[in-house]
């Protein structure tokens, strides 16, 4: 497999604009003699549906939820970057892209996230004149604040509720294109497979949720936003029904998956409080710009938080990183508090630290930090029934967001030419970690201001032969999904799918979660196999196939993550390195921070399916960094 | 941890199709939990006696996304206020409780399986339209027209609707008037909602009444199920909005300085 990146070169700040000029353009006229599928209403896809039909194309997008309106995106509470530089405090394009490649700890390719920083300033001026309510100053004017470990204040948002706001904004924007006919919509649809014919991607296979029909629809291009795969560890920040089905199918249909051992983890989520759980809630990180997290000092300290006196407390961020305190990235306080909880001195002796606003309520009274953080606040109380305006929060880090996804180049493109893959379902542009407030600017940069151009660039080059429903691909394709369907429904075994994935989940999160060693991935590259045999022999999955089964549904998502799961630990196994979101045990430094290995493993890994059951073929895009240049990370 | 046994009568119904019953059951729950978790306790049991689980529609757990909600004896959403039943934790009951859940009931929106309804209209609502007419890339400045804070605050109160649809199961007519009005007011109180005002208060409300929801008579139940708090203002300014645009729509845009 060759991986050609297509990154342009030549001065950083033109790249995208010359780039741009010698994208090959689709005449007005004949835009709408081309059909594009999109998979997938979140941020990105419902931002590039809606932008593509608006000029012109035929666009079908597809989603498993109800309404386009309810993908993932929708829950991203604390903001959205931009290089606006509206604070005046020294921000600039070329800031935001130093940030996000010294933050995505060199694995992301600088042409890309330049390109990023540059959009970034568009999305926010697109979102405000489709009536997103930022939050604003008396004067009128749009108001920032700082976000996850960045000095300036470039982050734009809107309460707590950024994502839903920015979703809502692409949402309308989608349905006035499904109002005018451009856009054809279909929700509670589940897409199975992908149509390649004649090495290009032409179609998916989908089953409507609700009769159960599976059918094919053929395009002229696949666009896949169909988001991370964090559930793979049953716990997460995640949506229920977020899964890897799409691109997992699309890696079994030939697309190389970039880096899947980059995972990040959250630090601020409401700790698990028992095996019944099914998800974690995160809490923004807005809340370590005025909480201050804090473990007690003695190990097994079980007094509740108000007893333990201030010189009991170890303020560990504050005390190890002086400069960043509580705002270091997200790999660093997560680890952080995994430490001290491993040395026994998590909150109430169990698994959390403390978030403590005493201070901030003092400083700035309870009515500031209520207009702040209020929503959350409630969020908060309503899960544990302890109130935080008293009593300090409990938080302990959960897998929130996935770096990794299918391989793109510049164009956004896969390895199978005419498969487009946008925001969290591709690798490409945060590197090993993503910084606050990225991953929506990342989703709304691909969807509004890049797919729309590159993907013309392909279908006005490109001999696009007519395809039918009768070719052998789509009845290849359409049969694989009836098997599984068959095969699901015949297992005559007793155990729930949940079952299966609840216990995929804790083999991925202790052995390829927050820190990773080398005899921990062996055993689980073990493991998972073995689970997969146990759960096509054991699981029951009752009802038929012609209805609406959620069981049936979820069965075909966890049997896609008991092989993704696979696949991200040997990922992990072969990166003999930390960085970023991925770390492992045996190469840190004397201060226990991430150690790279930049002569070694500076490129993106890219596996290559090779078959069932068969290992992987590792292929490999190497990075180069002409501006920013490698160092040790250091928020000391 | 306090365990507690309930008895839940659930609405079990195969498609659109067939008549629907209450079906009682018992289930083992502890306070910790949250109402969909104890339903998740509930369908593993029932899956493992090999009876089919309840359908009920949920995906984020975290009261945004708005995908579920159903009655819990007669409550949209249940008794706790501001609450989707997603975020509805089990500590709100007590030991030997009985409940019963029913899906939202309107004609508007159709039953698809159990606790499952189909709320598409809303999506056609907005599609009808709910949305500033601005393409991708003809934007000026975000700060070009300055937003009063206070304008910028009542948007937000009302953009804040996640679309769960207790408005309407709440509503002894079956209105949407708390969703519509909730969408209009978003956009007619940003200086950007303003040249479309007047058609888009007249084409939303119009597909209203082609789904076949109720008329607001201003009993108020939705706002009082509201989880998102919506305010009952925001049927009060479509109104206006609308008696305004029937009076003066002649097919272009009318200068309406009024909020």
């Amino acid at each position: 497999m060759e991986l050609k990146s297509k990154c342009p070169s030549g001065p950083i700040e033109t790249r995208w604009e010359r780039h741009k000029f010698d994208l090959k353009l689709v005449n007005p006229a004949n835009k709408r003699k081309f059909n594009i599928i999109v998979v997938g209403s979140g941020l990105a896809g419902g931002s590039a549906s809606a932008t593509l039909a608006e000029l012109g194309y035929n666009v079908k997008c597809f989603c498993f939820q109800d309404s386009p309106r309810r993908a993932h995106s929708i829950a991203a509470q604390g903001g959205i970057n931009a290089a606006k530089n509206y604070q005046n405090d020294g921000d600039s394009i070329y800031r935001l892209f130093y940030d996000t490649v010294k933050g995505g700890d060199f694995r992301a390719r600088e042409s890309n996230v330049y390109r990023l920083a540059q959009i970034s300033v568009n999305i926010i001026d697109q979102c405000v004149a489709q009536g997103v309510p930022f939050a604003r100053e008396y004067g009128g004017m749009l108001t920032n604040r700082s976000f996850g470990g960045a000095q300036v204040s470039r982050t734009f948002y809107a309460r707590g509720q950024t994502g839903q706001q920015l979703l809502i904004g692409a949402y309308q924007a989608l349905e006035r294109q499904i109002g005018l006919g451009k856009v054809k919509m279909y929700p509670r649809t589940e897409m199975l497979d992908l149509v390649v014919i004649d090495g290009k991607a032409r179609g998916i296979v989908v089953r409507n949720l609700i009769t159960g029909k599976v059918e094919t629809h053929l395009a002229d291009a696949v666009v896949l936003g169909t988001g991370g795969y964090g559930n793979v560890f049953y716990l997460s920040t995640n949506a229920k029904g977020s899964n890897c089905t799409s691109i997992w199918r699309a890696y079994k249909r030939g697309a190389a998956m970039a880096n899947p051992c980059y995972t990040q983890i959250h630090p601020t989520c409401i700790p698990v409080s028992g095996d019944y759980q099914s998800k974690l809630t995160l809490m923004s990180e807005s809340l370590r710009n005025d909480g201050r997290i804090w473990a007690p000092k003695k190990q097994g300290d079980k007094r509740p938080a108000n007893q333990i006196p201030e010189e009991e407390r170890d303020y560990y961020l504050e005390r190890r990183y002086p400069s960043f305190g509580n705002l270091v990235p997200r790999d660093v306080a997560s680890r952080n508090a995994k430490t001290v909880c491993d040395e026994g001195r998590g909150a109430g002796g169990g698994l959390g630290v403390y978030l403590d606003f005493a201070d901030a309520i003092k400083r700035l009274g309870k009515q500031a930090v209520k207009e702040r953080y209020g929503n959350l606040f409630d969020m908060y109380e309503r899960i544990t029934g302890e109130n935080p305006y008293e009593l300090p929060m409990r938080i302990y880090p959960a897998i929130h967001y996935t770096m990794g996804g299918l391989w793109v180049d510049y164009n956004l493109m896969t390895t199978i030419p005419g498969l487009y893959t946008i925001g969290e379902a591709n690798f490409s542009d945060h590197g090993a970690n993503r910084l606050g407030a990225s991953a929506l600017m990342q989703g709304l940069a691909d969807g509004y201001f890049v797919l729309p151009y590159t993907i013309g660039d392909y279908l006005a080059t490109t001999k696009l032969e007519k395809v039918d429903n009768n070719h052998a691909a789509v009845k290849d394709a359409e049969a694989k999904v009836a098997q599984q369907t068959k095969r699901f429904l015949e297992s005559k075994g007793k155990r729930t799918v949940s079952s299966f994935h609840r216990e995929l989940g804790k083999i991925v999160w202790d052995d390829c979660g927050m820190a990773r060693t080398k005899a921990g991935l062996e055993k689980a590259i073990k493991k998972i196999p073995e689970l997969r045999e146990e759960f096509w022999k054991t699981v029951s999955v009752l009802g038929s196939g012609e209805e609406l089964n959620q069981s049936l549904e979820n069965a075909g998502r966890v049997a896609d993550f008991l092989e993704f799961g696979e696949l991200m630990c040997r990922d992990a196994l072969h990166r003999n390195e930390s960085c970023g979101g991925h770390f492992r045990e045996e190469f840190q430094t004397p201060e226990g921070e991430a150690q790279r290995n930049d002569d070694d493993y500076s490129y993106v890994a890219a596996w290559e399916y090779a078959g069932p059951d068969k290992t992987p073929i590792l292929n490999k895009e190497p990075l180069t960094f002409d501006y920013v240049h490698p160092s040790q990370r250091s928020y000391k | 941890m306090k365990a507690m046994k309930l008895t839940l009568h659930i609405w079990r119904q195969k498609n659109a199709a067939q008549p629907g019953k209450m079906v009682p059951y018992t289930v083992e729950a502890n306070e910790h939990m949250s109402f969909l978790e104890m339903l998740d306790v509930l369908n593993e049991t029932l899956i493992e006696k090999g009876e089919e689980p309840v359908a009920f529609d949920h995906d984020c757990r975290e009261g945004i996304c708005g995908s579920c909600g159903f009655v819990i004896n007669g409550i949209a959403h249940g008794p706790r206020p501001s609450t989707t039943v997603c975020q509805l934790h089990m500590r709100t009951f007590k030991d030997g409780d009985e409940l019963y859940l029913e899906p939202w009931r309107a004609k508007a929106f159709p039953v698809v399986r159990d606790l499952v309804v189909d709320r598409s209209a809303f999506d056609r609502i907005i599609a009808a339209g709910g949305f500033v007419s601005v393409s991708t890339g003809s934007a000026p400045d975000g700060n070009a027209i300055p937003i009063p804070k206070k304008f910028a605050d009542l948007a937000m109160d009302a953009a804040a609707c996640i679309g769960c649809g207790a408005c309407v199961a709440a509503c002894p007519n079956a209105a949407a008037a708390l969703f519509t009005g909730a969408k209009v007011s978003h956009l007619s109180l940003l200086p950007q909602g303003q040249p479309e005002r007047t058609q888009r208060v007249l084409n939303m409300v119009g597909q209203v009444k082609q789904e076949m929801f109720g008329s607001c008579t201003n009993i108020g139940e939705c706002e009082a199920v509201c989880p998102k708090e919506i305010k009952l203002e925001v049927i009060a300014r479509m109104n206006r909005d609308y008696l305004r645009a029937s009076w003066t729509d002649r097919g272009e845009a009318v200068r309406d300085d009024g909020i």
